[in-house]
C-alpha cells in the first residue's frame, strides 16, 4: 500500500477539503478520483469521510488525504475543523442548480477569511453530463476530453429536459468569478469522470512547493494520516473522560 | 442491586444500567382504553397498575387479550407460585420497566447463576408443571387465535413489493393511492401542529389527507386531557406515540401487538434524538410550534427508513431488546479485547468491533454502560444504510446517543475492514461490501476534535489483528455464518429458535437457512416469534410457558427471569420431540455461553 521505496520521488501530503451544497456531487467526485467509481443514487454523507489518494507529478509524489464534509445545512458548523489545516479546497456546484453557486461563493469567502492564508481554492462545476456538449462560451478545462477509461459510461441519461441541457449556470459567469477571485476553475462530471483527474491534479501543481512538507515516513503506522492539527492538539491539556462527558453538551452539529 | 453490579463489574454486560441512565423525557401518564379492556377482562389480577404503568412493552391489545382467554375451550393451566416473595423486583422490573429499548437490563443480576437455574427447570417439560424460584409457570397450549389462518394468508402477499415505492408522477395519482393502501405497515411522524415530517410511503399528495386525520383524531384526545394511545380497525393497528411536539405514528396489519408497534416507534423516536439531540428538539419547537422539522432533519430520511423497513422486514433485535454477538471462542475474545484496551486512547469512550450487525468486542470506561437502542441506532447508520458504509475511506460522525446522553453529540469514527482474500486489509476505499460481510471499527469520543487520535487508535489495532491473528479469526466466523439448528442439535425437530439471555441483554439465534431464506418466509417466521413473544409478555405475565399448534408450525415460548427462548418446529411435531429439544437447546447454550455472548466485555 503505502509502498514508498519503490518511488525515488519525493512524497508529500496534502490535505484537502470538499465543500459545498448539500447533493452536488462532493462524494461522487472523491470515489471518481480515488476508486474511478459512480453511483447513481449516492446518500447524503453523514458528518465527513477522511480519505486518501496517491497522484504521481513529475518531480514528486502527493498524497492527498481527503476531507469529504456533508453538505447538509446541519453538519456547517463542523467546517472549520476540516479546513483549518487543509492546503487545499474545493469548492463545489452543480451546474443545473442555481442556489448551489451561491452555496459555492459562501463558502469561498468563508475559507479566504478563516482557512489558511497559502490554501489553494479550486471552484468546481459537477454534473457537466446533465449540459448540452457546447454551452457557448466553454473553453480550456471543460472541453477535455473525458478519461479514456470512460467509454462505458452512459451519456446522461439521468435529468431530462427538453433538449438534454438542465444547466443553470453558465460557464462565463461562473469563470469570472472564480477569476476574479483567484481560484483555479473547472466543470465536471463526476458520473462520466470529465475532468476530474485534471481538477486533482490542477490542485497539486498549484500547491506552492514551500508548503509541502517534506517526505513522511511510513514508519509507526499511527502517523500515516497525521493531521497538521495533531501536534497542536497533544499540547494541549488533556482532559479526563469525566470532564469530557460533562463538556459533551456542546451542540456542535446543529 | 448497583452495588452488586459495580462489583460485579467484569461480568456486567456493557450496556447494562450500570450507570444512571439520563432519563428520555417524561412520558405522561395515561390512561388507555386498551389497557382498561385488559385488566377488566382478565380477573385473575388485580387492575390496580393498568393505568399507570406507561407504555409497557406489556400492554397487549385486544386481540392478545383473547388469545389468552381461549373462547375454544383449549385448556390453560395456571401454577400459583409459592415463593412469589423472592422474586418481586423481578416483577417489578419487567412490569415497569420493559417499555425502554433496554429492557430488562437491570436488576437481574442477583439471580441464580445461569447454570442452576436450568438444572431446576429442564425437566420442566417432561411430567408436570414446575414451580421455580417463584416463577409462575402456566402451560397452555392450543391455536394461536387466528394463528394459522393469518400465517397462511401472509403467502398471498407479495412482501417483496413493500419497500417498493413508485414515483407518483409515473404511475398517476389514484394508482399511488392504491399503492399506499396496499402496504402493510407504514410509519407517519407530524408534528403537533400537523406539519408532515416523514412518512415511509407515499408522497406529500399521497399522505396530505391522512396526516390531516391523523392529526386531528389525535388532537381530539388532548383536547379533552386525554392521549390516544392505539386502535384497531379492520384488522389493522393504530399505534401513536407522542414525544415533544412530535407525533410518531404506526399503522400496520402484520401480526404485531401495540407494544411491540411502540418500540419501533420509540427506536424512530430515539433516531430523531440522535440527529438533534432533545435540547435542540425542544427549543425548535419552543421557538416555533409550526417549524418544518424536515429542514433540520433533511439528509436522516434514509435512516429512519432503513430502521423501518428493518422493523417491517421483523428484527429479533429489536423485538427482544436485545444485541447480537459473533460466535468465537472465548479466548480469541479475550485476544481481541486485550488488544482493544492496550489501544485505548486517552479520548476513547467506548471501542466496538461489528461484523455485519454482530458484535464481536466491547471496551468501555468502567463508570459507563451502552445501552441496546443506542447500538441499534448505531448499527442502523453503518450496516443498513448506506450513507456510511459506500462512502469509503474513514468517517467522523457526530451523533447523539440518547440512551447515554440526549442532550449532546459524541463523536464516532467509523471504519470499515476488508476481510476478503487470505491476508486481511484494511478496506480499499469506497468498495462495496455486503452488510453480513463487513467488519467495522467504531470508536466514539465526546471529543470533536478526536479523529487523529482514534484514527492512530485503528492503525495500531488493525496492525495487531492482523499480526495476532485476530483478523483471521473473525474473518473464519463471518464467512462460517450462523450455525444451522441442525449443526447445533443433530438431527433437532427446530427449525428455527431465538434465546435471550436477559442478564447479558443479548441473544442468539441459529442460521434462517434452510428453512427461511426468503423474505416472505422469514416474515412469517418473525410474525410467529411476535405472536409468541405478545403471549408471554402480555400483561397479565403469568403465562411463562406458551405452547402453539398451529397448520404451519408448532412453537414454543418459555420466559424465565434469567432467558427467553423462543422455538419454531414443524406442525406435526410432538410435544415430547419439541421438549427434548428445548432443552438440548438450553444445555446447548450453557455449554456456549462464553462464545455465544460477551459476558462482562473489557473495562477500562
Ligand atoms: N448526472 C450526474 N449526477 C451526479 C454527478 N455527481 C453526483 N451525481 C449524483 O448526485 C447525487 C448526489 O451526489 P453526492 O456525491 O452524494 O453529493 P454530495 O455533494 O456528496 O452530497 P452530501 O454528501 O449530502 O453533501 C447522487 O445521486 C449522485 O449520483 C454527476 O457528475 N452527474
Ligand atoms: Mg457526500
Amino acid at each position: 500500500m503505502a509502498d514508498q521505496s519503490s518511488a525515488p520521488k519525493p512524497s508529500s501530503s496534502v490535505k484537502l477539503v470538499l465543500l459545498g451544497e448539500a447533493a452536488v456531487g462532493k462524494s461522487s467526485l472523491v470515489l471518481r478520483f480515488v476508486n474511478n467509481d459512480f453511483q447513481e443514487n449516492k446518500e447524503p454523507t453523514i458528518g465527513a469521510a477522511f480519505l486518501t489518494q496517491k497522484i504521481s507529478l513529475p518531480s514528486r509524489i502527493i498524497k492527498f488525504e481527503i476531507w469529504d464534509t456533508a453538505g447538509q445545512e446541519r453538519f456547517a458548523s463542523l467546517a472549520p475543523m476540516y479546513y483549518r489545516n487543509a492546503q487545499a479546497a474545493l469548492v463545489v456546484y452543480d451546474l443545473t442548480k442555481p442556489t448551489s453557486l451561491i452555496k459555492a461563493r459562501h463558502w469561498v469567502a468563508e475559507l479566504q477569511r478563516q482557512a489558511s492564508p497559502g490554501i489553494v481554492i479550486a471552484l468546481v462545476g459537477n454534473k457537466l453530463d446533465l449540459c448540452a456538449e457546447s454551452s457557448g462560451d466553454n473553453d480550456s478545462a471543460a472541453d477535455s476530453p473525458a478519461d479514456a477509461e470512460e467509454g462505458g459510461a452512459e451519456p446522461g441519461e439521468a435529468e431530462p429536459t427538453d433538449n438534454g441541457d438542465a444547466r443553470k449556470i453558465s460557464t462565463r459567469e461562473a469563470k469570472s468569478y472564480a477569476e476574479e477571485e483567484g481560484l483555479l476553475f473547472f466543470e465536471t462530471s463526476a458520473k462520466t469522470g470529465t475532468n476530474v483527474a485534471d481538477v486533482f491534479s490542477a490542485i497539486a501543481n498549484a500547491i506552492p512547493e514551500t508548503s509541502l512538507k517534506g517526505s513522511r515516513g511510513a514508519a509507526g503506522g499511527g502517523t500515516q494520516a497525521a493531521l497538521s492539527g495533531a501536534a497542536n492538539r497533544a499540547d494541549e491539556a488533556r482532559v479526563n473522560l469525566a470532564d469530557r462527558a460533562k463538556q459533551k453538551s456542546d451542540n456542535c452539529a446543529c | 442491586m448497583d452495588g452488586n453490579n459495580a462489583k460485579a463489574s467484569p461480568s456486567t454486560p456493557p450496556w447494562s444500567e450500570e450507570a444512571e441512565r439520563p432519563p428520555l423525557p417524561p412520558r405522561p401518564s395515561e390512561l388507555n382504553l386498551m389497557q382498561l379492556t385488559t385488566s377488566t377482562s382478565n380477573a385473575s389480577r388485580p387492575p390496580t397498575r393498568a393505568g399507570l404503568v406507561s407504555g409497557a412493552t406489556t400492554a397487549v391489545s385486544m386481540a392478545d387479550v383473547n388469545s389468552y382467554n381461549r373462547p375454544d375451550g383449549s385448556k390453560e393451566l395456571r401454577v400459583t407460585p409459592s415463593r412469589v416473595s423472592s422474586s418481586p423486583s423481578i416483577r417489578a422490573a419487567t412490569s415497569n420497566k420493559t417499555s425502554e429499548i433496554g429492557e430488562d437490563n437491570s436488576s437481574i443480576r442477583s439471580y441464580a447463576p445461569f447454570g442452576r437455574y436450568i438444572q431446576d427447570t429442564e425437566s420442566i417439560f417432561d411430567g408436570e408443571v414446575q414451580e421455580d424460584q417463584g416463577l409462575s409457570s402456566s402451560f397452555s397450549d392450543g391455536m394461536f387465535e387466528d394463528g394459522p389462518d393469518s400465517f397462511d394468508d401472509e403467502e398471498d402477499v407479495d412482501f417483496d413489493k413493500e419497500f417498493d415505492d413508485p414515483d407518483d408522477k409515473i404511475v398517476g395519482e389514484e394508482m399511488a393511492h392504491n399503492v399506499w393502501k396496499s402496504k402493510r405497515k407504514h410509519f407517519i411522524i407530524l408534528s403537533a401542529a400537523g406539519k408532515p415530517i416523514y412518512t415511509r410511503h407515499g408522497s406529500d399528495a399521497v399522505i396530505s389527507a391522512y396526516v390531516g386525520i391523523i392529526q386531528t383524531i389525535i388532537s381530539s384526545y388532548l383536547d379533552w386531557d386525554d392521549q390516544l394511545r392505539s386502535f384497531r380497525a379492520g384488522g389493522v393497528l393504530f399505534a401513536v406515540l407522542s414525544q415533544s411536539n412530535l407525533f410518531l405514528v404506526g399503522i400496520t396489519s402484520l401480526p404485531e401487538s401495540e407494544a411491540q408497534l411502540r418500540v419501533q416507534l420509540e427506536a424512530l423516536y430515539m433516531q430523531i434524538l440522535s440527529t438533534l439531540t432533545l435540547p435542540t428538539l425542544t427549543h425548535l419547537f419552543s421557538v416555533r410550534p409550526s417549524t418544518d422539522l424536515r429542514r433540520p432533519l433533511e439528509g436522516t430520511e434514509v435512516l429512519l427508513s432503513s430502521l423501518a423497513d428493518t422493523f417491517t422486514r421483523g428484527s429479533p433485535s429489536t423485538l427482544l431488546s436485545a444485541l447480537e454477538c459473533l460466535k468465537i471462542r472465548k479466548s480469541h475474545r479475550n485476544v481481541i479485547n486485550t488488544t482493544m484496551i492496550r489501544a485505548r486512547v486517552d479520548d476513547l469512550l467506548y471501542g466496538l468491533i461489528v461484523a455485519g450487525g454482530r458484535l464481536v468486542s466491547v471496551i468501555r470506561p468502567k463508570k459507563h454502560s451502552l445501552h441496546p437502542g443506542d447500538l441499534q441506532l448505531i448499527f442502523n447508520m453503518i450496516f443498513e444504510a448506506e450513507g456510511i458504509k459506500a462512502g469509503g475511506g474513514d468517517s467522523w460522525v457526530p451523533i447523539c446517543l440518547p440512551g447515554f446522553n440526549n442532550t449532546g453529540y459524541l463523536y464516532m469514527y467509523v471504519s470499515f475492514l476488508d476481510m476478503r482474500g487470505d491476508q486481511a486489509r484494511e478496506m480499499a476505499e469506497n468498495e462495496r461490501i455486503a452488510k453480513e460481510d463487513s467488519v467495522a471499527i467504531i470508536l466514539l469520543s465526546a471529543n470533536k476534535e478526536g479523529f487523529e487520535d482514534l484514527h492512530s487508535m485503528k492503525n495500531y489495532l488493525v496492525h495487531e489483528f492482523r499480526r495476532n491473528q485476530s483478523l483471521r479469526i473473525i474473518h473464519a466466523a463471518v464467512q462460517a455464518g450462523r450455525p444451522a439448528p441442525t449443526d447445533i442439535i443433530a438431527g433437532t425437530v427446530l427449525r428455527h429458535f431465538l434465546y435471550k439471555s436477559k442478564g447479558n441483554v443479548q441473544f442468539f439465534m441459529p442460521s434462517y437457512s434452510p428453512n427461511f431464506e426468503t423474505l416472505k418466509q422469514r416474515r412469517r417466521l418473525m410474525s410467529l416469534y411476535h405472536h409468541l413473544h405478545a403471549s408471554v409478555h402480555a400483561k397479565h405475565a403469568a403465562v411463562k410457558v406458551h405452547h402453539s399448534v398451529g397448520t404451519s408450525a408448532t412453537a414454543l415460548a418459555w420466559v424465565t427471569p434469567m432467558f427467553e427462548l423462543y422455538c419454531v418446529a414443524s406442525p406435526s411435531t410432538s410435544r415430547n420431540a419439541l421438549a427434548q429439544s428445548v432443552n438440548k437447546v438450553l444445555q446447548w447454550v450453557q455449554r456456549e455461553e462464553e462464545r455465544i455472548f460477551i459476558i462482562g466485555g473489557a473495562v477500562f
